[in-house]
């Protein structure tokens, strides 16, 4: 096992019925980089990430995470063991407030998630790290606001938030830009260059000025396979990709 | 749920937490001051109650608030529609029955038999339902109720179509006589609020807050590290446990175990009390479940069923309190929540 690899695919495949999403993926993430996951609409990459997070079976192919095998983890051992994605729909708590939001991904690591006779009370210690989140997200004014109020971009902020309470080893963001207007945009990618610093990211995103902005290394999706790898200047300039993308309609 | 830019101006920023946090411990919400005024009040009136209205009906209605705050701790806070609450109700009915007349067993372990029969039930119905989703889980739980009822009807112990009558109701703890109505009250009483309180801090405790985290956002919750199936599963085998002891008590306050309580009818009728009263408040069920009874008894004499009258009571409250009766309550209290 290669040691700067942290993430790796062998062979990842994925067939709905007969119809084959993702095809043989290869995929190596290197620690401490940001790698994009691109590619046109219905390449493949939103059941990729899925396949990672463990939200759906590979039909074929192997994970390894960490040099260990996770194909067969649950969703939430891979969490536990720092893996944690986010979801392309913002997905926070609504009916929480934003410090709730980010107390219940902190108490996690407390242990005593399933004692239901005992006061909340008992994870008062953890509100001082949970408004430091907050406040690293910029949300610090909404801290007692219900999650489902905020803005689209704030909630974006306040996911990473809660992600980032569990101190993830790699995040993986589904179309972290997806709905965000310019000016969140600018902030998300911010933020996410920031939190990027000692951690791996691994994102789906659309949106090619981010993608060229952020990342490291890119991988690009065609018809479920894998078409190149490289960088931005590398991966931009390849004619199939240009190919790829003017085949179905991008520029 | 879409962006605009006026929801970005009714953001409540929430100051007085922010205060109240800022000085080292969270805000007591409004929802929990209110709770505390409405224990405060009510208490004492439950103590004095049996002196103006028959103590048997209260007890009845006790065991069904008991029943009504069960359930919703499965639907309210956990999201999770079961339709076969019944078995769990009617099923430690037959127990507690059998046990204080068959066995002879004294009032507080021939109740715990009632519990601890819906802690059985609750396992096995949570471990087969809990892996299947909304109205899939509501007919696995139908299902399994459904044939609680068939062994009920036919098992021997049970009495079939008579059920099991004259069930002694024996002393508490050896010293207190139950055949006295009013300190029958008072014992049921004491239990029912010490259930009560178990809920209410169920639903305010480390796990009642991830366990209403995958309420509302299941996906997100797995993605957190929660095995969503273990504390689904928890809030099910309580909520049965609860309703178990709340059939027990019915059981011996009537001295009677019969078919209306495994029947499929009765878990109708705790889904109605639960959301006539407001599913996911800590007192609506309560309410629900007072009125429904209070309903039962006091228009049994006129000529309508009374089954219509609920019913239309039931379609007023779909049309016009979605919320429930506390829970309309507490928005009118709290005008800045959707």
């Amino acid at each position: 096992m290669t040691d700067g690899i942290i993430l790796q695919t062998r062979g990842l495949t994925k067939e709905f019925r007969g119809f084959v999403a993702v095809d043989g993926v290869d995929l190596a993430v290197r620690r401490h980089s940001i790698h994009a996951l691109i590619g046109p609409n219905g390449a493949g990459k939103t059941t990729c990430f899925n396949l990672l997070t463990k939200f759906l079976k590979p039909t074929a192919g192997r994970i390894t995470y960490n040099g260990r095998d996770i194909t067969g983890a649950s969703p939430a051992s891979i969490s536990r063991r720092g893996l944690v994605r986010s979801f392309q729909i913002s997905a926070v708590f609504p009916h929480m407030t934003v410090l709730e939001n980010v107390l219940v991904a902190l108490q996690r690591r407390s242990g005593v998630s399933f004692q239901f006779w005992r006061s909340l009370a008992c994870l008062d210690d953890l509100h001082g790290r949970a408004r430091d989140l907050v406040e690293a997200v910029g949300l610090s004014e909404y801290v007692g606001a219900m999650a489902g109020d905020l803005p689209y971009g704030r909630r974006r902020a306040l996911e990473i938030a809660t992600t980032l309470a569990l101190d993830p080893e790699m995040m993986l963001l589904d179309e972290p830009m997806a709905g965000l207007g310019q000016e969140d945009i600018g902030r998300i990618s911010a933020l996410i260059r920031r939190v990027a610093a000692n951690r791996t990211v691994l994102m789906v995103e659309h949106n090619m000025k981010v993608v060229a902005d952020l990342s490291d290394r890119i991988t690009v999706l065609q018809r479920g396979a894998v078409l190149t790898e490289g960088t931005y200047e590398e991966v931009s300039a390849d004619p199939q990709v240009i190919q790829a993308y003017m085949g179905s309609g991008h520029a | 749920m879409t962006a605009t830019s006026e929801t970005a101006e009714r953001v409540e920023t929430g100051a007085g937490a922010a205060d109240a946090a800022a000085a080292g411990r969270p805000s007591m919400s409004l929802a929990k001051k209110l709770g505390w005024a409405v224990a405060i009040v009510a208490v004492p009136l439950l103590v004095v109650a049996p002196h103006y209205f028959y103590p048997v009906f209260l007890m009845k209605a006790l065991c069904f608030a008991l029943f009504a705050s069960a359930f919703n701790l499965l639907l309210g806070f956990g999201g999770l529609l079961s339709f076969g609450h019944a078995a769990f109700f009617g099923g430690a009915a037959y127990v507690s029955a059998h046990a204080a007349k068959v066995w002879g067993l004294p009032y507080e372990l021939a109740v715990l038999m009632g519990a601890v029969t819906g802690f059985g039930l609750g396992l096995v119905f949570g471990a087969i339902a809990i892996r299947r989703q909304g109205i899939y889980f509501a007919m696995v739980t139908l299902a399994l109720a459904q044939m609680v009822y068939f062994l009920a009807l036919q098992l021997p112990f049970t009495g079939g179509e008579d059920g099991i009558q004259h069930v002694p109701r024996g002393v508490f703890l050896g010293v207190i006589d139950l055949n006295d109505n009013l300190n029958l009250y008072y014992v049921t009483l004491g239990i029912f609020l010490a259930a009560f309180w178990l809920i209410y801090r169920t639903v305010h405790s480390p796990y009642g807050r991830v366990l209403k985290a995958i309420r509302e956002n299941e996906p997100r919750a797995i993605s957190l590290g929660y095995d969503v199936d273990r504390f689904k599963l928890i809030a099910f085998v309580l909520s049965a446990t609860l309703a178990g002891l709340a059939g027990g008590m019915k059981a011996i306050v009537f001295q009677l175990a019969s078919l209306t309580d495994v029947d499929w009818h009765m878990s109708g009728e705790v889904v109605l009390m639960t959301l006539l009263g407001g599913m996911g408040t800590i007192f609506g069920p309560a309410v629900g479940a007072v009125l429904v009874v209070t309903l039962q008894n006091y228009l049994a004499r006129i000529d309508i069923p009374v089954p219509v009258i609920i019913g239309a009571i039931f379609v007023v409250c779909v049309l016009l309190f979605r919320r429930g009766i506390v829970g309309e309550l507490e928005a009118l209290l709290k005008p800045r929540r959707r």
